[in-house]
Parts: structure tokens; C-alpha cells; sequence
């Protein structure tokens, strides 16, 4: 009898709810039982309340239970577990959870499916395909797919990466590089995460395609400290494909060379602005720098260098396999393609759901969310990351396109959704916004620096009430000033949660509604 | 004295496997951490002589950055998330209880040296907030009880 495959996902949200244990009770009772189990340990699936989230490969396709801890092992394999039997904890076929079934897997087709680091079970799932496309390609050829594909940087900024690209085509240089900035230091965030750890193959074949494409030989993957696994599983992907012969000095047999190499990040969330990050890989402090230059055309060592976020990279393979109008034809306005969102914070079906562009909050909150965990009303999400704007029940159903959210002063950023029930205090969270720009200022602009500093002082006045109504004034005033002034979007958008926390909610910061001149 | 000549050398030997890295430093930091578990200050002139940078340069990124240590840590390290996710699901009520369990404030370390609590800014386990890691190993959707849990196994080891 052919040993049963059994999945039990090694992302790190499964194993800091136990996985490992779980992977361990399924090997020690099978071996108990005389049972013949193969154990796959795959990338998560994305739904996080369900992790540990076993499945059981039957002839029905891929059945699921979760949440699974060691102790409920034994009482699966009572049930039946292995063929896929009933079980309070089992959940039918995986993919036809609705979760699941609802969403629009392009990047995340593979994530939880396969071993993340088995090369024969990415090649199987169409991996390397859009690598050796485009290996038949001229670089003008591929970064014009790019551009036609409408893929815009995922990290938060949307900048079009084929113009990026196309600058670094254009540029003449001895040395390119490809930097893939996966500083995800975003609360909120975890698909950048979730991919080097359950899918990294795809990432090491979007930079390989970027160092065809523009020139470069020489890639880095800048990943933050706080992702041991992620650095390690990226480490070893690299290791493999290099031996494989994906990367390293003759690509798939071309002759063309691209080598590259893990950085270890130390815990500085301003690197994850792209010249702080070069800074940074350059083995310096990360203080940002003024452009221009640009760093399409000095870069890295002062060289021509493309900085793509980890899942504009990832975007990347699938648009060369399948053609930029397959992408292009998701989404809505100048928003094309798919975005990975990331539901976090106080609700009750937190995960990541990659669907086209143009979906709403409240879709994302109610029908994938299932609501706050609390079971407590939701009064405010961050959307963007730390340096998002608190977005308020008005706002839902605003379709979250980049250029809709920006109309309203808001950002969707790197996808990342905070949600907040009713007992957040928002004068609170806009302090601390403040409090962690001065904590994660690189210094080197004053109204950061300062900025953040003040902001927190006189939020709490404000708290405290010392002089109300003057002090938001000088809130707005202050807040003004870093928007205008800073060098980057740390300063510059931290007024972003400040403004719309004192905005929407001024009741928590003790204004009347209408006394304040701007709300 | 031993240790601290132990330690020397095994720097020494880092600097010499890193002289031809490209922007060396970050990596060379990273594996003084990784074998010794900080980086001794008095290592400052060696590293700088060894990269060929100003001992300024050196020092100005060890304190740069957070992940840096400069002095040796409790023999656990426990680091609570406290950004926006995690505080929406009471991790500030979860640093409050550790303070008072372990006796000692965030960014210190226990009188007896068993534990070093830190603050940390998103383990990207947002989506089963809140978390916390333990040396290694992580922990989501911590609870009050399995925090306690927790710490007194960890004073007790």
C-alpha cells in the first residue's frame, strides 16, 4: 500500500500554534498503529483561525481538518482521518472552503499546495515557466509585458514596475543590480512573509526574470530579521536552485548568469524605504537618501539597481507565463491585476485573500472576515500599514483601487487590513503613530525626526486636555508640516493615521464634531 | 579570561571569512551575534581595522540598529509584539502582565538572569494576533493564562 500523504503546513503562523507538535503526534500514532503516512510539510493555506490545518489527500481531492492540535490526533485517526472521514474538526474538501473558494489565486496558486522548498513540485505546478520564456525574450520585450501587464510595486508606493524596469534597461553600467525589499515591517502584513516560506521559488524565479530582463547579474533578497524562517527557507530555496542550475552563471542552460543572495535585515523599520534598504545592504546605517539620484540609476554600489517589494517579484513569473493581457484583465481602473490582502488584527477569520482590485472593506471585513473576534462592533481599519489611514464605516464600500483610496486620503499600501473594535481608543492609536515614527526615524529629516517627538507631546496635551483647542490646532499644523517636509513617506505619511484617527473619530480625542474647523 | 580570549578569536575569525563580502558589515554583525550572542563593544576597534572602516562607522551602525545587542542578554529572550494588530488584541495588557510576572520593565532583563523582555514591532503573525517569540519559538493568539504558562516554565528551566 502507497504511503497516504498528510499536509501539515511548516508557515510559521502554523507553527507558532503548534504544527511541529502536530506533525510529530500524526508520525509517532501513525508508527504506533502500524499506519503508512507520508508527511508533506506545506506552505499555509492562508486560513489562520484554522491552523493547524491538516489535510488528508483522498481520492475527492485534498480533505481538511483544523484547528488541529497534538492532542487531537489520536481522536482524528479514530475517526477515519486518513480516509478522509467525518470529524468535528473536519472541513470538507479544501477547496471548497469559501474562504478559499471565493478568492482569486493567481500569485498564491501554489501556496499551501506544495512543499515549498521541493523543486519537482514546483516545476509540476508551472513553475519556471515564465523564466524560460522569458529566457526566448529580448530585455525590451520583457519589460514591455511588464508594462502592458499594468503590474504597479505592491510594497505600497504603486509605482509601474516596467518603468522601473525600463530604466535600468536603459542605463549603461558595468554592474545592475535586482534588490528585492522584503523588510515587511507593516503590522498587518504577512503575505511577503508567507511567500518566501511557502512559495519561494516564485520570488527567486521574478528576480531572475528582472536580471534577464535589465542586465543585472546579481540579485539580494533584504529580509528582516524578525523572519527567521523566512530567511532560512529563502537561504535554502536559493541553495537548491543554484545547485539545479536556476540561478548562478549559466540560467536554465542560456549562458546568462544571475546569482543571488539572502541579507539579513536588524530590526530597523525605515529600511524598508527603498534608499535606506540600499543603505542598509551596503552594510551602513539605514538613513534614507535624497533623490534623485534615482536608484533605477544609481543604485546599489552606485550602480543601476531595480528595488521591487516581494510580491510585485512574485507577480512576475505568472505574467510571463501567462501574458500581460491575463493579468491586466483583473482589476478595475489604472488597479489591474490581483492584490494579496491581508486580514488582521481583532477578526474572527484572519488570513490573506488574494482578489482582483475593486473588491470593498466591507466584502473583505463581513464576508471573508466573518466580523470582529471580539464579536464587538468594528469601528475603525488601518488599511496600508502603520502609516495607513484609520478608514471609518463610511468608507466601506469604497472599491479599493490605489486611485479611490488615495481620493479620500487613504492608502491600500501593501495590503494589510488592522481591524479595531469599538473599545480602541483612536486618540491612543494616533499617539502611538507618532510615538513609533520617533522611535523609527533614521534622523536625517527634521520633521521627522522632531516632527514625531512633538506630535506625541502634544497629542497628549491634547489627551489631557491642556489647552484643547489650540493644541489641534497645532496638531494639524505639525502634522502639515511632516506631510510636506520629510524626505519620505515615514514622516511624510504618519499624519496619515494621525489626521484621519482626529478626522473620523474627534470624540476620542474630546472635540465636539463641528469645532474643529476641519472636520 | 579564557572566554574573553575565546571570544577574540572567534571574532577574529568571523572579520577574516567576511573581508571579501560586499557591504560587509550588517553580515559580520549579524554572525558576532549569532555565535556569542552580542556584540562586545570593546570588538569595535577590531572590526573597524578588519573592514577598513572608522570605528564611528561601526559603532554608529551597531546602535542603529535594534537588532544589535551590546551587552550579553538573560539567558531567554521573550519579545512581545506591540504594533497596531497585537494592540487591537490586547497585547498592551499581555506586556503589563509579563512586567509584573518576570518583576522586571521591557528592555531590561531579569535580576537573575533568566529572562530579557523586549518590545518588538510586528512578527508578521498579524492575522492570529497577539504574538509573542520566545528565543526561537514563536507563539500566536496568546492568552493571558498561556503567557503566565510561559514565563514560569521559562524560570524555571
Amino acid at each position: 500500500m502507497n504511503a497516504i500523504k498528510v499536509f501539515v503546513p511548516r508557515d510559521s503562523a502554523a507553527l507558532a500554534v503548534g504544527a511541529d507538535d502536530v506533525a510529530q503526534a500524526l508520525n509517532q500514532e501513525a508508527m504506533t498503529r502500524g499506519l503508512s503516512i507520508e508527511i508533506v510539510r506545506n506552505g499555509s493555506r492562508g486560513m489562520f483561525w484554522l491552523e493547524t490545518l491538516v489535510e488528508v489527500q483522498t481520492p475527492e481531492g485534498r480533505v481538511a481538518y483544523g484547528p488541529v492540535k497534538a492532542k487531537d490526533v489520536g481522536s482524528l485517526l479514530d475517526a477515519g482521518m486518513l480516509e478522509g472521514k467525518k470529524h468535528v474538526l473536519c472541513l470538507g474538501v479544501t477547496e471548497s472552503i469559501p474562504y478559499l473558494a471565493k478568492q482569486e489565486r493567481l500569485t498564491f496558486a501554489r501556496m499551501g499546495i506544495t512543499d515549498p522548498i521541493s523543486l519537482s513540485d514546483y516545476e509540476a505546478h508551472d513553475g519556471w515557466l515564465g523564466l524560460r520564456r522569458a529566457l526566448s525574450m529580448s530585455g525590451s520585450d520583457i519589460v514591455q509585458a511588464l508594462v502592458d501587464s499594468g503590474l504597479r510595486g505592491r510594497g505600497g508606493a504603486a509605482f509601474p514596475a516596467g518603468i522601473k524596469w525600463r530604466t535600468v534597461l536603459g542605463a549603461v553600467a558595468q554592474q545592475k543590480y535586482i534588490v528585492c525589499n522584503a523588510d515587511e515591517g507593516d503590522s498587518g502584513t504577512f503575505s511577503d512573509r508567507m511567500t518566501m516560506e511557502g512559495d519561494p521559488y516564485m520570488l527567486i524565479e521574478g528576480m531572475a526574470i528582472a536580471g534577464i530582463a535589465v542586465g543585472a547579474t546579481q540579485g539580494y533578497v533584504y529580509i528582516r530579521s524578525e523572519y527567521p524562517h523566512a530567511i532560512r527557507t529563502m537561504s535554502e530555496a536559493i541553495e537548491r536552485a543554484t545547485v539545479a542550475g536556476y540561478l548562478g552563471s549559466n540560467v536554465c542552460g542560456s549562458g546568462r548568469t544571475f546569482n543571488l543572495e539572502v541579507r539579513k535585515a536588524a530590526g530597523a523599520y525605515v529600511c524598508g524605504e527603498e534608499t535606506a534598504m540600499l543603505e542598509s545592504v551596503e552594510g551602513k546605517r539605514g538613513v534614507v537618501r535624497a533623490k534623485p539620484p534615482l536608484p533605477a540609476l544609481e543604485g546599489l554600489f552606485g550602480q543601476p539597481t531595480v528595488i521591487n517589494n516581494v510580491i510585485t517579484l512574485a507577480s512576475v513569473p505568472l505574467i510571463m507565463a501567462k501574458g500581460a493581457n491575463f493579468y491586466r484583465d483583473y482589476g478595475v481602473g489604472r488597479s489591474q491585476g490581483t492584490l494579496p490582502f491581508q486580514l488582521a488584527g481583532n477578526i474572527k477569520h484572519g488570513g490573506l485573500v488574494e482578489k482582483a482590485f475593486g473588491l470593498t472593506l466591507r466584502e473583505l471585513l463581513y464576508d471573508f472576515g466573518g466580523g470582529s473576534r471580539s464579536g464587538r462592533p468594528i469601528k475603525a481599519v488601518q488599511v496600508g500599514g502603520p502609516l495607513g489611514a484609520y478608514v471609518p464605516e463610511s468608507q466601506w464600500d469604497l472599491p479599493l483601487d490605489y486611485e479611490a483610496y488615495a481620493a479620500v486620503g487613504a492608502v491600500v499600501g501593501h495590503g494589510g487590513i488592522v481591524v479595531h473594535d469599538d473599545t480602541a481608543d483612536m486618540a491612543k492609536l494616533a499617539r502611538y503613530a507618532m510615538e513609533f515614527c520617533a522611535l523609527e526615524s533614521c534622523g536625517k529629516c527634521t520633521p521627522c525626526r522632531i516632527g514625531s517627538t512633538r506630535g506625541v507631546e502634544v497629542i497628549d496635551r491634547i489627551r489631557s486636555n491642556q489647552n484643547k483647542d489650540q493644541q489641534v490646532h497645532l496638531l494639524r499644523d505639525l502634522c502639515n508640516t511632516m506631510l510636506n517636509g520629510s524626505l519620505c513617506a515615514m514622516g511624510g505619511m504618519t499624519p496619515f493615521p494621525v489626521l484621519s484617527a482626529l478626522n473620523h473619530y474627534p470624540a476620542d480625542f474630546g472635540v465636539k464634531v463641528g469645532d474643529d474647523e476641519n472636520v | 579570561m579564557t572566554n574573553v580570549i575565546n571570544q577574540q578569536v572567534s571574532i577574529e575569525r568571523l572579520i577574516e571569512s567576511h573581508q571579501s563580502t560586499q557591504g560587509a558589515l550588517l553580515p559580520l554583525l549579524h554572525a558576532i551575534q549569532d555565535a556569542i550572542g552580542f556584540i562586545p563593544p570593546e570588538s569595535v576597534a577590531q572590526i573597524a581595522k578588519g573592514l577598513n572602516l572608522s570605528r564611528a562607522e561601526v559603532h554608529g551602525v551597531i546602535t542603529y540598529y535594534h537588532f544589535f545587542r551590546t551587552e550579553k542578554p538573560g539567558k531567554h529572550v521573550v519579545q512581545i509584539c506591540r504594533a497596531e494588530s497585537c494592540q487591537s488584541c490586547g497585547s498592551e495588557e499581555l506586556i503589563q502582565l509579563a512586567e509584573k510576572t518576570l518583576g522586571c520593565k521591557v528592555h531590561h532583563t531579569t535580576a537573575n538572569g533568566s529572562v530579557t523582555l523586549e518590545p518588538v514591532y510586528c512578527l508578521g503573525l498579524c492575522a492570529s494576533s497577539p504574538a509573542i517569540q520566545v528565543d526561537e519559538k514563536l507563539h500566536a493568539g496568546v492568552t493571558a493564562e498561556s503567557l503566565r504558562e510561559i514565563l514560569t516554565q521559562l524560570e524555571v528551566k
